[in-house]
């Protein structure tokens, strides 16, 4: 048995996945630094805003209430202490009744002052949502351009290509807000309806589960389109591009001449190399659709974390805006690990040789 | 020497950015690309000469929301060139709807170089000639009196012409100063990066990975709230550069990074290197050069990005804010379905940033392709 477990951890596939997830640190901490500073940045702090409030109503404030305020939430502290607390609540949320208590102190600095709760159940509301929205699109993404990348490049220059062509390179082009503008008021025009992305009391309150998954699916038509359309033009470009070299190579002539199947070579030896470059970019797909759906999710409606983000940096709501900004980044560093774990799988060069950066 | 001979000479004389521009001139996508953003960038650059109308004077409120100004051309059946009518408003006495109706008792002639608002040309000439607008009626009134709104008005009965291209004064110029601002950034940290190597190699290169992990507009969205308010347009112009900067350069640093390491090693590096040539000219004159191509194509395509984000944070109203105009301010005027159904006309700057980021990424794909002239 111990023998195994060391045959195991020996082996390349495992060792590359250790060293990895190993690495995932270090980034994770960099993230939560660059966040920190962020949330740092806009001049003033908590307590000065919340000073400036008192003293709009006409309250008298005096000058020992804000120095006891600052102490209170350690805003007088070094940074770097100031940094080790916000850490320290984000891996550590208390649930006793101290958080209780201090749930309803709406002007604690480890809590969102806009909602007055934790960061972490303000975020929790919309992160399931957002989850299924962009795990959606990014299905629908892969399901649609890579049977289509695969169609033009073994069809190359028929009319189906330069149809899928032309589609490809307006669909990356346009930037996807706009697109939703358009939808929705053409929406609007046709229907008289202009809640296109808006989720159902239901979805809201219990979440996604099998009994309104078509409900969700109905909804989700737009925002796919939307969002997913510059995504699914850039795979179907890149995809057909690289089919397009591979179909070209000696291995495939010689595959040929030894009377392989075609469509065996497609699928079994084009493809597996072609794809490579799209199964790493999964991190810049995902970072692409976090960013695409910010916007997109305030034109159309829809309740997922991009219109929180806004209210909570349009309130100055620092901590909330941060904690999105990282939850996002986080999700996106996932999505680059799954990534070179699933390359790792489908290419055995880059086990062997450490990486492919 | 043969017509042949002559031109297979010319080709292996020619230098890098001959033999770019030659395969430049044969995409010819990015030709047509290349001459609109010249045409863009030239109505910004004289955008108060072609705008009718001086955005910052006051303008009549019976023009609110009006429709595309109608250009007749028959007056009472009689033939007398383009002129337009001036409006008013009337109201139904029965719904007490307002509508914008013709009024047609004058008619005020349309011609080009017309004398109308006071601006200053390049913010610095007084001037008052625009390219196009209403002449003197044919009553007599002011021409002022009749107005000509090609793209139709806003909330405000502001012309949205003179909008549009007074906003591509800002979302034309912000993503070029960005891109710039990022392309001395990315040389200067990938050229360290890879130049130097070891540890801090690894560090700039695990912070490159971090910013590219961050999805760019919600981070630049937080980076925008750090603006502090109240602040003038000027100042607002210089931080939404600056924070558009912020993601870009990190793509062009890896760039560099890349061909640094397989260039930093080349026999003509070291010699440079042993007659004493500093380290900072050793970058820049010599080994930058070599890849500067590379380095264009990648600040083209970097642009419509930045286009984007400046169009989507002041569509939000995070980035530039009225009274200052950009293209993403008039979208965020636009941002009413009940409104823009009854006045299409003000989806119209969604045109001008469609084509521009179509026109950059043509542009930067014909570059592409360019940049590697020997294939």
């Amino acid at each position: 048995m111990k023998d195994k477990l060391k045959d195991f951890f020996k082996k390349d596939l495992v060792q590359y996945i250790l060293k990895r997830v190993l690495m995932f640190i270090p980034t994770l901490f960099l993230i939560s630094v660059l966040v920190f500073i962020v949330i740092q940045l806009p001049p003033g702090d908590y307590v000065s805003a919340h000073i400036a409030a008192l003293q709009s109503e006409g309250e008298y404030v005096d000058a020992d209430y804000a120095a006891d305020l600052r102490a209170e939430y350690g805003l007088d502290q070094p940074v770097v202490v100031q940094y080790l607390k916000w850490v320290k609540d984000i891996i550590w949320t208390p649930t006793d009744s101290a958080f209780y208590r201090l749930n309803h102190s709406h002007h604690n600095w480890k809590y969102s002052f806009y909602y007055g709760k934790n960061v972490w159940s303000v975020i929790h509301d919309r992160l399931g949502l957002t989850i299924a929205v962009t795990s959606v699109i990014m299905i629908f993404q892969y399901a649609v351009s890579i049977p289509i990348a695969i169609y033009s490049a073994t069809h190359q220059y028929s009319v189906f290509d330069y149809i899928f062509s032309v589609i490809g390179f307006l669909g990356t082009a346009i930037p996807n807000f706009i697109l939703a503008i358009v939808l929705m008021y053409l929406s609007y025009k046709w229907t008289g309806n202009a809640n296109v992305g808006l989720f159902s009391q239901d979805i809201l309150a219990n979440g996604i589960n099998w009994g309104n998954f078509g409900d969700f699916m109905k909804r989700m038509i737009i925002p796919i389109v939307v969002i997913g359309t510059s995504g699914t033009c850039g795979i179907i470009r890149s995809v057909r591009a690289q089919m397009l070299d591979e179909l070209g190579q000696q291995y495939t002539l010689t595959a040929r001449a030894k009377g392989v199947k075609e469509s065996k070579i497609v699928m079994k030896y084009c493809f597996r190399a072609a794809i490579n470059p799209t199964v790493s970019g999964l991190g810049g797909i995902l970072s692409s659709l976090f960013s695409g759906s910010t916007v997109t999710a305030m034109v159309l409606n829809m309740q997922i974390q991009g219109p929180q983000l806004y209210n909570a940096l349009s309130s100055q709501d620092m901590y909330l805006a941060g904690a999105i900004v990282m939850v996002q980044a986080v999700l996106v560093v996932i999505g680059i690990l799954l990534a070179d774990i699933i390359l790792a799988f489908i290419d055995p060069r880059i086990r062997y040789s450490g990486g492919t950066r | 020497m043969s017509k042949r001979k002559k031109t297979q000479e010319d080709y292996y004389l020619a230098s890098q950015w001959t033999l770019m521009a030659r395969k430049l001139k044969k995409h010819k996508l990015a030709k047509v690309s290349m001459i609109v953003l010249a045409i863009l960038y030239f109505g910004a650059l004289f955008a108060d000469f072609i705008a009718p109308y001086n955005i910052n004077s006051e303008f009549p409120a019976a023009y609110k929301d009006t429709h595309p100004t109608k250009i007749h051309m028959y007056h009472d059946g009689e033939k007398v060139g383009p002129f337009v009518y001036g409006v008013e408003w009337v109201v139904d006495k029965k719904t007490f709807t307002r509508s914008i109706v013709e009024d047609t008792s004058e008619y005020f002639p349309v011609g080009f170089f017309v004398k109308g608002d006071d601006y200053k040309l390049f913010g610095l000439i007084p001037c008052n000639i625009h390219l196009f607008g209403t002449k003197t009626g044919s009553n007599g009134s002011p021409a002022s009196s009749a107005r000509i709104y090609i793209f139709g008005g806003d909330q405000y009965g502001v012309d949205l012409f003179s909008r549009v291209m007074k906003g591509s004064q800002v979302s034309l110029t912000i993503p070029f100063a960005s891109a710039i601002i990022s392309f001395f950034l990315g040389v200067t940290i990938g050229s360290i990066s890879g130049y130097f190597g070891g540890a801090i190699d690894i560090v700039i290169q695990r912070i490159i990975e971090v910013i590219g992990a961050v999805p760019q507009i919600p981070l630049w969205m937080a980076l925008s709230a750090a603006i502090p308010l109240g602040i003038s347009t000027i100042k607002m112009y210089f931080y939404m550069t600056i924070i558009l900067s912020f993601i870009n350069w990190t793509g062009m640093a890896r760039i560099v990074r890349g061909k640094f390491l397989s260039l930093k090693n080349e026999d003509y590096v070291m010699a440079a290197r042993l007659s004493g040539v500093s380290t900072w000219k050793i970058i820049w004159k010599h080994l930058v050069p070599g890849f500067m191509s590379y380095l264009i194509v990648s600040m083209t395509l970097g642009i419509p990005g930045s286009i984007v984000g400046e169009t989507s944070m002041s569509y939000l109203g995070l980035g530039i804010k009225s009274p200052a105009t950009s293209w993403g301010v008039l979208l965020h005027d636009a941002s009413n379905v009940t409104d823009i159904a009854t006045n299409p006309h003000k989806l119209i700057p969604i045109i001008f940033v469609t084509i521009t980021v179509l026109a950059f990424n043509f542009l930067g794909d014909g570059l592409r392709d360019a940049a590697d002239p020997y294939k």
